[in-house]
């Protein structure tokens, strides 16, 4: 969706949370963020945690105000169709391999 | 010789539009002052809860901090409904949000908790129908 020029950026883990509380409290810098949460509060939260990207899981099209703030704030904003539990196993094992 | 800076940001309740705006301009400052690794970590979490408290809950509030020497202080303060019961309020996954704060993922019942978790000191005091008053301090 944005930030594709910082997706050179390295993902060291990654964290699965819809509660924002949650993922500010026990996310890592570097993590990439995977959520069903689409509103533009959830690029703050990855700013903040230095995040390496965000997530959207079930195919989840962000909000237009999201869009914006990832692409002003430089986080890369990714939406894939697939489940929550499908691409986190997908990208635990590629991080694993 | 011992420096010490402050700044001191307001706070606008009821707003969802922006969460977060203010602690990311706090967290740069902090960085421009040199605060790193985890400290700046635990003064970010504790400042974002704190901000999206007074979203959530108060009608306006301020974030003041003063960084010294050895630690970070900050106050949060509000105008707005207070807190009644604060030991509940302290409970992890106890919340008053309403569903329409819980829907974007807030309101879960873990800001206070993160708050106090994230400081080396924390004292809250709340007046029903005035506002609380939340003093924090980190430990560089």
């Amino acid at each position: 969706m944005c930030g594709g020029d910082k997706l050179d950026r390295e993902v060291s883990g990654g964290y699965v949370g819809d509660l924002l509380s949650d993922v500010m409290a026990n996310s890592r810098e570097g993590d990439v963020w995977i959520t069903c949460q689409s509103h533009q509060n959830i690029v703050a939260v990855s700013v903040l945690k230095e995040h390496a990207g965000i997530i959207l899981v079930l195919g989840k099209e962000p909000d237009k105000d999201t869009v914006e703030k990832a692409s002003r704030e430089g986080i890369p904003l990714l939406v894939t169709k697939l489940s929550g539990f499908e691409i986190t196993g997908r990208i635990y094992d590629l991080i694993n391999a | 010789m011992n420096q010490e800076y402050k700044f001191s940001f307001p706070v606008e309740g009821g707003n969802f539009d922006d969460t977060g705006k203010i602690s990311i301009e706090i967290k740069r400052l902090l960085k421009g002052l040199g605060i790193a690794g985890d400290v700046l970590r635990r003064t970010a979490i504790a400042i974002y809860e704190s901000e999206v408290n007074i979203i959530s809950y108060a009608w306006r509030g301020n974030i003041s901090i003063r960084v010294t020497d050895d630690s970070i202080l900050i106050n949060i303060q509000d105008s707005g409904p207070g807190i009644t019961d604060i030991e509940k309020a302290m409970q992890q996954g106890y919340s008053t949000a309403d569903d329409r704060i819980r829907e974007m993922g807030f309101g879960a019942g873990m800001g206070l908790f993160n708050i106090k978790n994230c400081s080396d000191s924390f004292e809250i005091l709340s007046e029903t129908s005035k506002g609380t008053l939340l003093k924090i301090s980190i430990n560089r």
